[in-house]
């Protein structure tokens, strides 16, 4: 098969692949998913380190305000959306920033503005629309060509911006204080985070529904923390869990014929569990090898100490004095990366 | 005689109706140690945040390397060490994360660390004595090993001046050697260092000159000046303290 070959394939989404992805429409799912489950997760690093884990929910219900305001007037909820998301996320920067509300509080104002005035778009609109429903829910099953490629040049959009970005973004968000007096350009960068959170919501509403968006911006950012410690290493960790809780959920939704927006936020749940888990279980064998190790090293100082007692004339020098005693490394996990 | 690398003329400031610093001057030259220290509520960080262009003075004027402070051009010869952020849980980054971002003054965002950089990055850490625990998580360190990589992030920068607020406050005595130890390191390179603190006892003996401030500066010269008024800056290290409450006006 030659590059064009391969490439008009990739267009067309009719790839090779095995199941539960061997169906035209279950590759659109699993594109526009792989693109969510890696920006959502990659945004999310960035709001959990400033302690505003919640944003993609305030946002999110700002993105409903906005399709229930496309549906009213006929242009297509993904603009409509966008456009209520983009300018919502740009005041509540705004608000915070200036010290006149705090990040919590502005959320909050639009969490419940922006609710409210979905529901009064709906009742303008005269009947409660079904499709409305896709967009609270997620619909990523029903999602056609159109969308997944939309979808796509968000999350590239997303992706290239952070890579020219992320350094700064850092570095803001760890000391916004140093990051000023340092001449990074604090006001601009934080509008960039909250546009490109917009960005992320949307792109990810037909995916796992606004209701669940915040799930994939801070579940899998949840389960790096427990098992990376630097912040390359976060960012690598919650994007390959937020990738396999897309591809996951999917298989599983196929499987037993769920809600597949709900599984792959319930895979997201049960990676971070087995994070725990797993690191809990670390430390406990670290402790128990530490523990095995201070016990032998006791043994060997008694056994020492009792041949002296029968006046054997062991050499001071002798191997069996020279066990470390103690210095006994912190309990580490096994399963966490050092990068 | 160079330019000196911070010049406050006159500065006055108010919040809301509370005058906050009334007529100050200070300098601060080449290859100076200089402490500013007063009571609290006195105006320190207030001056400090003028200094490094985090606020405008009502009247007066500050001057950083010749430059209004907030549109330094030379933004890389300041090195800055904020009050310790309260980082929580909820703030991942390894020590080498944090020491490297100050090298975000130096260069490029694009640009990949070069060698420069992470030879940079390792005579910071080395400066503060953190080299051992550069991939331990911040969150996770004492308050006094905290601080040192903040230190660790402003040296990294390669500045002539150094700003430091409230340092050593509520650092163990381990982590003020450590700090005496890293500021010795960029004084003895030629750079200058302003620290604003109440306590002053590990690095009495390096220092230049004190500024006392109250609202108004009460004291500008050497310790030994000082300590002709009977205030002792190391050996009996709550001197200072109990001095700077009882000035009054």
């Amino acid at each position: 098969m030659t590059p064009a070959h391969v490439a008009a394939r990739l267009v067309a989404l009719d790839l090779p692949l095995p199941w539960p992805f061997e169906r035209e429409y279950m590759q659109l799912a699993l594109v526009a998913g792989l693109v969510v489950g890696v920006t959502a997760p990659l945004m999310g690093t960035f709001m959990v380190q400033r302690r505003m884990s919640l944003m993609g929910d305030g946002i999110g219900h700002l993105a409903f305000a906005g399709v229930a305001g496309g549906v009213l007037l006929g242009i297509w909820p993904v603009w409509s959306a966008l456009s209520a998301a983009v300018v919502g996320a740009l005041v509540v920067e705004r608000l915070r920033s200036r010290g006149a509300a705090s990040g919590d509080l502005a959320l909050a104002i639009f969490f419940y503005g922006g609710i409210a005035a979905g529901v009064v778009l709906v009742s303008a609109a005269g009947s409660l629309n079904a499709n409305l429903f896709t967009y609270l829910f997620g619909s990523i099953l029903t999602v056609g060509p159109d969308e997944v490629w939309v979808v796509v040049a968000l999350g590239a959009v997303v992706i290239a911006t952070i890579g020219v970005c992320g350094r700064a973004l850092f570095a803001m968000v760890v000391d916004d204080e140093w990051a000023r007096v340092a001449g990074l350009p604090v006001g601009a960068l934080n509008a960039v985070l909250a546009v490109l959170v917009a960005v992320t919501i949307v792109a990810a509403m037909r995916v796992v529904g606004i209701l669940l968006v915040a799930a994939l911006m801070v579940l899998p950012v949840a389960g790096a923390q427990v098992v990376a410690r630097s912040q390359v290493g976060i960012l690598r960790w919650a994007m390959a869990i937020g990738a396999a809780s897309v591809i996951a959920g999917l298989g599983a939704a196929r499987q037993w014929g769920l809600a597949p927006g709900g599984m792959i936020v319930l895979v997201a749940v049960a990676a971070f569990a087995v994070a725990v888990g797993g690191a809990a279980v670390s430390r406990a064998l670290a402790g128990r090898r530490t523990g095995a190790r201070l016990r032998e090293d006791a043994a060997h100082r008694h056994g020492h100490g009792h041949e002296h007692g029968h006046g054997h004339g062991h050499d001071h020098g002798s191997p069996h004095g020279q066990g470390p005693i103690a210095d006994p490394e912190p309990a580490r996990g096994i399963i966490g990366d050092r990068s | 005689m160079s330019e000196p690398l911070v010049h406050v003329t006159g500065v006055s400031f108010a919040y809301a109706a509370e005058p906050v610093l009334e007529d100050v001057d200070l300098v601060v030259g080449t290859g100076e140690f200089v402490a500013l220290v007063g009571p609290n509520g006195s105006g320190k960080s207030t001056l400090l945040r003028i200094l490094v262009g985090l606020l405008d003075p009502a009247t007066g004027t500050a001057r950083l390397f010749g430059d209004d402070p907030t549109r330094l051009r030379a933004r890389s010869r300041l090195g800055y060490v904020p009050q310790r952020p309260a980082l929580g849980q909820g703030v991942s980054a390894t020590v080498d994360d944090i020491v490297s971002s100050g090298r975000l003054t130096k260069r490029s965002w694009l640009a990949r660390p070069t060698a420069t950089d992470r030879r940079a990055i390792d005579e910071a850490l080395d400066a503060v004595a953190l080299t051992e625990l550069r991939r331990e998580r911040v969150s996770e360190l004492s308050g006094g090993q905290q601080q040192r990589a903040f230190i660790a992030r402003a040296l990294a920068g390669g500045p002539d001046l150094l700003v430091l607020d409230e340092p050593v406050a509520g650092v163990d005595v381990q982590s003020q050697l450590s700090f005496r130890a890293s500021l010795e390191h960029l004084v003895d390179g030629g750079g200058s260092v302003l620290l604003v603190s109440h306590e002053l006892g590990a690095v009495a003996p390096e220092l230049d000159r004190v500024v006392v401030l109250k609202r108004s500066i009460r004291f500008d010269g050497p310790p030994e000046e000082l300590a002709g008024q009977g205030v002792s800056l190391g050996v009996h290290a709550h001197d200072l303290p109990l001095w700077l409450e009882g000035i009054t006006g």
